[in-house]
């Protein structure tokens, strides 16, 4: 049923200072398996609705929907995984959104505050909701279950205030074209054979992100190998980049054929990038998953485990106000009613992606990943007509299994002694 | 009437790509205390797991034989019921329940339904009346020492017509009083026709209390001896093949100036209030000096070194850390590493380790600023440092991006010595650092510690073991009931003389 635990010293009897095999054997092939297990369940969705939908599913203004649809969802998962990592959980962040989004609307709307500050201060807002939740839980020592459940209500609270039972809109010209408009095309429309025109701007930029992988993947896989490190074979690399290039250039061409770039999606991109960074390469990221993986070890090891805790929250209070000013933008409304059960699509995005119930496990890409799962679920699901509860079957099926593949792949890679 | 209870024919266990049993067999002799002995690994558990079923029949090859009748057992309530009993080296008992009610768990004393409470107090008195423990039944379990608590657990043993017990290290957290009390109980249980499996590390309490001792080397039976006539050197040369003559790597220490002094320290409960755990210590540490700390269990060692350790531990603390002649404030753990202390914690697993991480993410965890510039950490460097340390430490693992919960204890000890020396310490505390790791293991570590020293660092070493003290330590301090109550050099040092210190003045008011 599972390993010896001494099974790793016997696998490889290797000398000092050889580098390392990782990806030799069967054995390898398994763990890249498991780990890219979330990619593969994504790519046999995304081939499934294609072939359910006749192809509508990757036409250019469905992709575009995907997105737009998605976006605040997307953000809330990047701030959520983090919480996840840390070993703990937010389920007030749905209320954070519609009180963010209600904060917003009385300032630009009602006040009149140029949008660019009234973003900026409602982020701050967001931080101070994060700050107030990261105190309870971190230096108070009360479980974050109990503490963003109570923020469910209190910042729902919050919301009916501010709003009463009315919405508040519209918003200025510059939040709605951030969560529903799109970059100018500077430089017209390409020619694209028989896929038509397309605008040039937007495949300039692909291009570039196009070259930008490539470079960082080339200097990061020559880093490794200067230290001695393994690395994948050439063929393997290659491949792997070509396939990442093809997708990012094929969802681009797709948008750029529809229209240009949606904005949401540049600053989606920005924030998955960042993050990304941040949770693999910063001393703070570090510090998460060290926090959500052993939190006696990482306080003896000198972590300051409260600040880290407290600042993950006061992180999701910002991107949860981001979120919200997204979402009333995108409705052009401030709602009492927004922001409903976004917690929990956001928590399933993450645990869909791969997140671990005990924390000390997660990946930014993979909780992306995960609201992309749902996201295209939800559509290519309405787009053959079926109804919500239909729906709601598969979103709560898949959730169950993806958590079950996890637990089953870790039981028999024998991770318990 | 010396016939034999279990016969354990030719075992094989194989798990994905090890052999942890290949062709084992034992037999246990009806009313002795048998003893099996082995370094870890060497597949102790495992056989007993076969035995109680815990890996079912068909899972492994091989015949059990138990009193007369073969047999193939599909989990523990199989052997249960026949009377085979296995109490874990972690205590399995519900904290917030009741004596009595962890006793008869799963085996209520139940009427139509409802549990007959009167009967079931009244049955764990007599069963606790047979163990010695003078507690009351509805006392909850976590109101309890852990000696006590394993006393419970045999206890609940003795609750289900028990006619083998298995007791897998069971003195391994308890203190050589409770110990002795034990090792008497399972005596008297002898007498009463009960058959003892015992496994332990202890090779002195298994030549005090065994009848016959059973070695295993990996995976395989090496042999079975009475164990009149036997010594600790020859079940430890049993156990590594080959004669361990020298258990402590040679060393002459260069002993320079004081590094580290503690005056005056005290440390109150932070549980119990009012309550101190430490009281006005006084100690120091020198240069390329080896220090022991020896005390019983509840003496406060450990709690007087994670106080000191940015206040780890405790409330109330008092007194002054001078580090190098200049008083120094330690007031959080980043602190103390910052002025060159560290602390190795005797629970690798709960407190020293992120075990679902990997080799090289462990050994920075510590020093993480060390590896980053602005920031950001680089993470070619810290593989570099890694391997540096897998090979220096002999750290056996395929690679550093190897997950540190699939090592075996003593190479994860190495990881946790690794993180701590990679934070460039002055002072090392290292709170039981072979505690659960095998013989060769543990002769890598002694040399470990002796390189450190003679780097110029000091080191305290906290042990319950006095041989590991005695071998090791140019100067060793006893602690007794959170008192320092002697400080004695090598070469005066006697087992029989520590003892007497750590037992002094253990009567002292709370």
């Amino acid at each position: 049923m599972s390993l010896a635990p001494t099974n790793a010293d016997l696998a490889v009897g290797k000398t000092p200072g050889a580098p390392d095999s990782g990806a030799g054997g069967r054995r390898g092939i398994q763990i890249n398996l498991r780990q890219s297990g979330i990619y593969i369940a994504f790519a046999l969705i995304v081939v499934l609705f294609t072939i359910l939908t006749n192809g509508d599913l990757l036409a250019p203004q469905n992709i575009h929907n995907i997105i737009v649809q998605n976006s605040y969802i997307l953000v809330l998962a990047i701030g959520m995984i983090l919480v996840i990592i840390a070993g703990h959980i937010d389920l007030s962040v749905g209320s954070i959104v519609a009180a963010s989004g209600a904060f917003a609307a009385v300032l630009m709307v009602d006040n009149n505050v140029p949008w660019p500050l009234a973003v900026l201060i409602t982020l701050v807002f967001g931080a101070a909701i994060g700050a107030w939740q990261g105190y309870w839980v971190a230096y108070f020592g009360i479980p974050a279950f109990i503490v963003t459940l109570a923020g469910m209500l209190l910042f729902r609270a919050v919301t009916l205030m501010i709003l009463g039972n009315r919405g508040i809109g519209p918003f200025p010209e510059g939040v709605r074209t951030l969560s529903n408009g799109f970059t100018d095309g500077y430089l017209g429309n390409i020619a694209l054979g028989p896929l038509g025109g397309a605008d040039l701007v937007s495949v300039l930029v692909g291009l570039a992100s196009v070259a930008g992988i490539v470079v960082v993947q080339w200097r990061a896989r020559r880093g490794r190998q200067s230290y001695g490190q393994a690395v994948d074979p050439l063929p393997m690399f290659v491949a792997k980049i070509a396939v990442a290039a093809a997708v990012v250039m094929f969802v681009i061409v797709q948008l750029a054929r529809y229209h240009n770039l949606p904005w949401v999606l540049v600053l989606l991109a920005a924030l998955v990038l960042g993050y990304t960074v941040l949770s693999n390469k910063s001393v703070f990221g570090r510090q998460i998953y060290a926090v959500g993986g052993n939190l006696q070890a990482a306080t003896l090891s000198g972590v300051k485990v409260k600040s880290v805790i407290f600042w993950i929250f006061v992180n999701m209070g910002v991107l949860s106000a981001l979120a919200g000013i997204i979402f009333a933008g995108r409705l052009n409304q401030a709602n009492p009613t927004a922001g409903n059960a976004f917690e929990l699509d956001a928590i399933a995005a993450a645990f869909i992606g791969g997140a671990a119930v005990q924390g000390g496990v997660g990946k930014v890409v993979g909780a992306i990943t995960g609201g992309l799962i749902m996201g295209v679920i939800n559509n290519g699901m309405s787009l053959v007509g079926a109804q919500s509860e239909q729906v709601m079957l598969v979103k709560g099926a898949v959730l169950l299994a993806a958590v079950a593949f996890d637990v089953w792949t870790k039981r028999r890679a024998g991770a318990s002694r | 009437m010396t016939d034999t209870i279990l016969r354990m024919r030719g075992i094989t266990k194989t798990f994905p790509g090890v052999r942890a049993l290949s062709d084992v067999n034992l037999e246990v002799l009806r009313g002795e205390i048998h003893a099996i002995c082995g370094e870890n690994g060497a597949g102790k558990s495992t056989l007993m797991k076969v035995l109680s079923g815990v890996y079912p029949h068909g899972d492994y090859e091989g015949e059990i034989t138990f009193d007369g009748e073969p047999c193939q057992f599909a989990g523990i309530r199989d052997s249960e019921h026949r009377g085979i009993v296995i109490i874990h080296q972690e205590l399995a008992l519900a904290p917030n329940l009741s004596i009595a009610e962890n006793i008869f768990l799963g085996n209520e004393m139940a009427k139509r339904g409802l549990i007959d409470w009167n009967r079931t107090n009244a049955a764990a008195a007599d069963l606790l009346r047979r163990v010695g423990l003078a507690e009351n039944p509805v006392t909850h379990v976590l109101d309890l020492g852990v000696g006590k608590q394993q006393l419970v657990e045999i206890a609940k043993a003795l609750s289900k017509e028990v006619s083998l017990l298995i007791l897998d290290e069971p003195t391994a957290a308890l203190n050589d009083e409770d110990s002795a009390h034990l090792l008497d109980l399972l005596r008297g249980l002898r007498d009463e026709g009960i058959t003892c499996v015992i496994i332990s590390h202890k090779l002195n309490e298994v030549l005090a209390i065994a009848d016959r001792v059973t070695i295993l080397r990996d995976g395989k039976t090496i042999t079975t001896l009475p164990s009149e006539g036997l010594t600790e050197n020859k079940i430890i040369s049993g156990m590594v093949g080959r004669d361990l003559d020298h258990r402590f790597p040679p060393h002459e220490p260069t002993i320079g100036e004081e590094i580290l002094r503690i005056e005056d320290w005290t440390v109150h409960s932070p549980t119990q209030h009012g309550r101190l755990l430490v009281r006005n210590a006084n100690l120091n540490l020198r240069r390329g000096e080896i220090v022991g700390l020896a005390g019983l269990m509840g003496a406060g060692r450990t709690e007087l070194a994670m106080s000191i350790f940015g206040r780890a531990y405790g409330t109330g603390i008092s007194g002054r850390i001078f580090k190098d002649g200049k008083e120094i404030k330690l007031r959080s753990v980043r602190e103390a590493i910052d002025h060159g202390i560290a602390y190795a914690t005797e629970d690798r697993k709960r407190y020293g380790l992120n075990l679902i991480e990997d080799i090289k993410r462990n050994v920075s965890a510590a020093a993480l600023g060390k590896l980053a510039r602005r920031g950001w950490v680089d993470d070619n460097e810290e593989y570099k440092v890694a391997s540096e340390y897998r090979a220096s430490m002999n750290i056996k693992a395929p690679s550093v991006a190897s997950v540190v919960g699939k090592l075996s204890g003593g190479n994860q000890q190495k990881v946790v010595l690794s993180k701590w020396i990679f934070t460039d310490p002055d002072v090392l505390i290292l709170d039981e650092p072979t505690r659960g790791i095998d013989v060769g293991a543990k002769y890598e570590i002694y040399t470990i510690i002796n390189r450190l020293a003679d780097e110029g660092k000091a080191v305290l070493v906290i042990s319950s073991e006095l041989p590991e003290l005695l071998g090791l330590c140019d100067r060793i301090y006893t602690l007794s009931a959170g008192r320092i109550t002697g400080e004695v050099p090598r070469a005066e040092a006697t087992q029989e003389g520590l003892m007497t210190l750590m037992t002094a003045g253990q009567e002292a008011p709370r």
